[in-house]
């Protein structure tokens, strides 16, 4: 078994051997790199990742250089996860033959991919690793738009988010559909662990991470990821968008263990209104016309419904 | 931890889709993931099943399509061992996306091809279509007439794919139900001596070498991507053929069965000749015999190594013909067809140009009868005789209906 890595503090988080080099081509204020961060700076243990086509793949694999000191492959778009299932079946392989070549090591697999690449695309291809029980960890960096492309909406998006495909417009409000709820689906697969988490929480991520590196089987995690370009706004502003992400939840922390026991991983001490979430980027900017002013009062009473229904799950212990 | 060996008889009665099994068995297969389709599926059936027997030792992953199932391929490649599984026609084309990528990420994968046509109108049996779709895609593709061939060809491919000079995937096709599904006897290597034959996975740059981190499946635009595909294809060209060759030779000096990059058939002093792959080779060959017979000099050309495509070996075998039909079984799609048109690419520039046309015949399983190569032989005499081309370029084989011809 591994050891669980001890990490005391921010700096030391942030300043331990660092196997995704700061060298990369995401946009300034990306928390694409920090979520990844976060994830590999969990372990001491070997990685083997992957990355689905997308903005973390173009922006950290452009030959000759890369921007990852661990063992990586991009194939395509929807099939990161299966890629990792593919070299962690060859690792089961070699490790019964007797030939693996550092026979001591305890590997983690890990793919990592956007929500059009998980949601949508990559779908069917994470259902069949989940399903076939892959000893591996799946984490979605989760910016509610096909950012990569353009900012095509994806079956993250949500409700009222202008995209380039649904944009807000003279008579529309842009998206029309609720985002897609991947956490429970992925526990309905019967996942020993799954866990929506935000790199501002980092303390909170990590144990979600290394606990996810802990069991065995296949790991879902769903990462949000605040994105400057397309949800539009400064990007100084990174950790106060996932704060606000968090704290007012949208995006509320929890955990479902073996698809049956979830516990709420992080209460904001002050809730803060949805309105506030909103208003901080551009991507909703025409919901605070008059007209649609009633796009942010329903917001406000779906993200109450879920963190009512979530905390009487939890209360439930189901 | 352990396998059992198998006992083989010297002769054993397999159809094509065991024999490809068997040889994945003795090639001690590290990791197939593979999805079911029709005609293929007893390969991976019969892999499984030897497994479930301790007859050899593996990692059977058994994905959700076929996209996945090379996905999975390409990701074990890299982790770092021998890799294998088998598809058909949807299957395959639903992997082509994957095989580009297997191909350009320089892995040594062997995919069993067991050749359908493809939909629409859906249909289980055996042409070339799939066979075509991948001949852009940068593997090796080599093609068996015969369970026999097709068993032999798995070690080629092995030895080949593996090669650290090589590092490129390997197709070994077959044709659906004709070879896949008809038993005959097939000539065995004993399970010590086959895996001699192709010896251990030698990794490089494997993923799970951790004290070597490696970076798999980059990113390149108008800067690199152009040199990378060009040195691929020049492997292919210049490197392939002669450890192919070598391939070829080692293998017959181990069991006698000679192949060769271009399986000429009564060639020598040849007037007229069919060039074709697959079951019809084996046709043609006896029909070529009866023509002889009849006092038309006939001979067969059949295509054993369809990528990298042998342009030499085909300019040294129609060196001396006087008309030569290429046989394409898949649908042309607005083109004489892609072998014609290949041969004729081959042939133009030669000094002795035999005459040339080109047949498309044995869509979705049809047969090509004995009767039909009769015909076709007496046509190609005729046109010798008349020093041209004396039908349309392009002629279907075997189609109901007003006759087609074009060109």
């Amino acid at each position: 078994m591994s050891e669980i890595k001890k990490i005391k503090n921010l700096k030391e988080f942030s300043t331990s051997a660092d196997r995704f080099e700061g060298a990369n081509l995401l946009c300034p204020g990306c928390a694409h790199s920090i979520i990844v961060r976060e994830v590999l700076n969990a372990t001491n243990d070997d990685l083997v990742l992957s990355a689905s086509t997308g903005c973390l793949e173009v922006c950290t694999a452009v030959y000759p250089y890369t921007s990852w000191d661990a063992s990586w492959i991009h194939i395509g778009f929807e099939n990161g996860s299966t890629a990792v299932a593919g070299a962690e079946a060859m690792y089961k392989a070699l490790g019964n033959k007797g030939r693996l070549k550092q026979p001591d090591r305890n590997p983690k697999f890990v793919s990592f991919a956007g929500d059009g690449a998980s949601y949508d695309i990559g779908f069917q291809w994470i259902s069949g690793c989940f399903e076939r029980g892959h000893n591996m960890m799946h984490v979605v960096l989760d910016n509610e738009v096909y950012a990569n492309t353009g900012g095509q909406r994806s079956s993250s998006t949500p409700i009222g988010s202008s995209a380039t495909t649904s944009p807000a417009g003279r008579v529309s409000y842009g998206e029309k559909k609720n985002k897609k709820d991947m956490m429970a689906i992925m526990a309905a697969h019967g996942s020993p662990y799954v866990a929506q988490v935000s790199p501002n929480k980092w303390k909170n991520m990590v144990k979600a991470i290394q606990h996810g590196m802990a069991v065995e089987g296949p790991v879902f995690i769903n990462a949000v990821s605040a994105c400057t370009t397309e949800w539009k706004f400064a990007p100084e502003d990174t950790m106060a968008l996932q704060d606000l992400a968090t704290d007012s939840l949208v995006f509320p922390l929890y955990e479902i263990i073996d698809g049956t026991e979830l516990n709420i991983t992080y209460r904001p001490k002050n809730v803060v209104p949805v309105e506030e979430y909103l208003a901080a980027q551009g991507r909703f900017k025409h919901l605070f016309k008059d007209e649609y002013k009633y796009l942010i009062k329903e917001w406000q009473e779906r993200v109450d419904a879920k963190w009512d229904y979530l905390q009487r799950r939890e209360e439930a212990k189901v | 931890m352990a396998f059992d060996k198998m006992e083989l008889r010297e002769t054993e009665v397999w159809d094509g889709n065991f024999a490809a099994a068997q040889a994945l068995r003795q090639a001690q297969v590290d990791v197939v993931a593979a999805y079911p389709i029709t005609p293929s599926t007893p390969i991976v059936e019969g892999y499984a099943k030897f497994l479930a027997d301790g007859y050899v030792e593996g990692e059977f992953v058994m994905v959700e399509s076929e996209h996945a199932a090379m996905s999975g391929c390409i990701g074990a490649a890299a982790a770092g061992g021998r890799v294998a599984t088998a598809t058909s026609s949807q299957g395959f084309a639903l992997m082509v996306e994957t095989l580009y990528q297997a191909s350009g990420m320089r892995l040594p994968i062997v995919l069993n091809v067991v050749n359908r046509a493809l939909a629409a109108p859906l249909n289980v049996n055996g042409d070339h279509s799939d066979m075509y779709l991948g001949r852009d895609s940068g593997w090796i593709q080599l093609d068996a007439y015969s369970p026999q061939e097709a068993y032999d060809l798995n070690f080629i491919a092995f030895k080949v794919s593996e090669d650290h000079d090589v590092r490129l995937p390997a197709m070994v096709h077959q044709d659906g139900f004709m070879t896949s599904h008809t038993a005959q006897g097939v000539k065995t290597i004993d399970d010590d001596t086959a895996y001699g034959f192709i010896g251990d996975f030698k990794p490089m740059n494997d993923m799970l070498d951790f004290d070597h981190p490696v970076t798999h499946g980059v990113q390149t635009e108008e800067d690199w991507h152009f040199e990378h595909k060009a040195r691929q294809h020049n492997d292919l060209m210049t490197k392939v053929m002669p450890k192919i060759q070598t391939a070829f030779d080692d293998f017959e000096k181990l069991t006698g069965r000679k192949y060769n990059i271009v399986e000429s058939y009564d060639m020598d002093d040849a007037d007229v000749t069919v060039v074709c792959m697959g079951t019809s080779v084996e046709t043609a060959r006896e029909v070529a015999k009866e023509m002889r017979a009849k006092g038309i000099k006939a001979g067969v050309v059949g295509i054993r190594v369809f990528r990298p495509f042998p342009f030499e070996e085909i300019k040294a075998a129609f060196k001396n013909v006087k008309a030569i039909a290429v046989l394409d079984r898949s649908a042309p799609g607005g083109t004489p067809g892609a072998m014609f048109n290949e041969i004729a690419g081959a042939l133009y520039n030669t000094d002795e140009r035999a005459l040339l046309s080109g047949y498309i015949y044995g869509l979705g399983g049809r047969d090509l009868t004995k009767a039909h190569l009769v015909d076709l032989y007496t046509e190609l005499q005729a046109n010798v005789d008349a020093g041209k081309v004396t039908t349309p370029l392009q002629q279907f084989i075997g189609v109901r209906g007003p006759k087609l011809a074009f060109l």
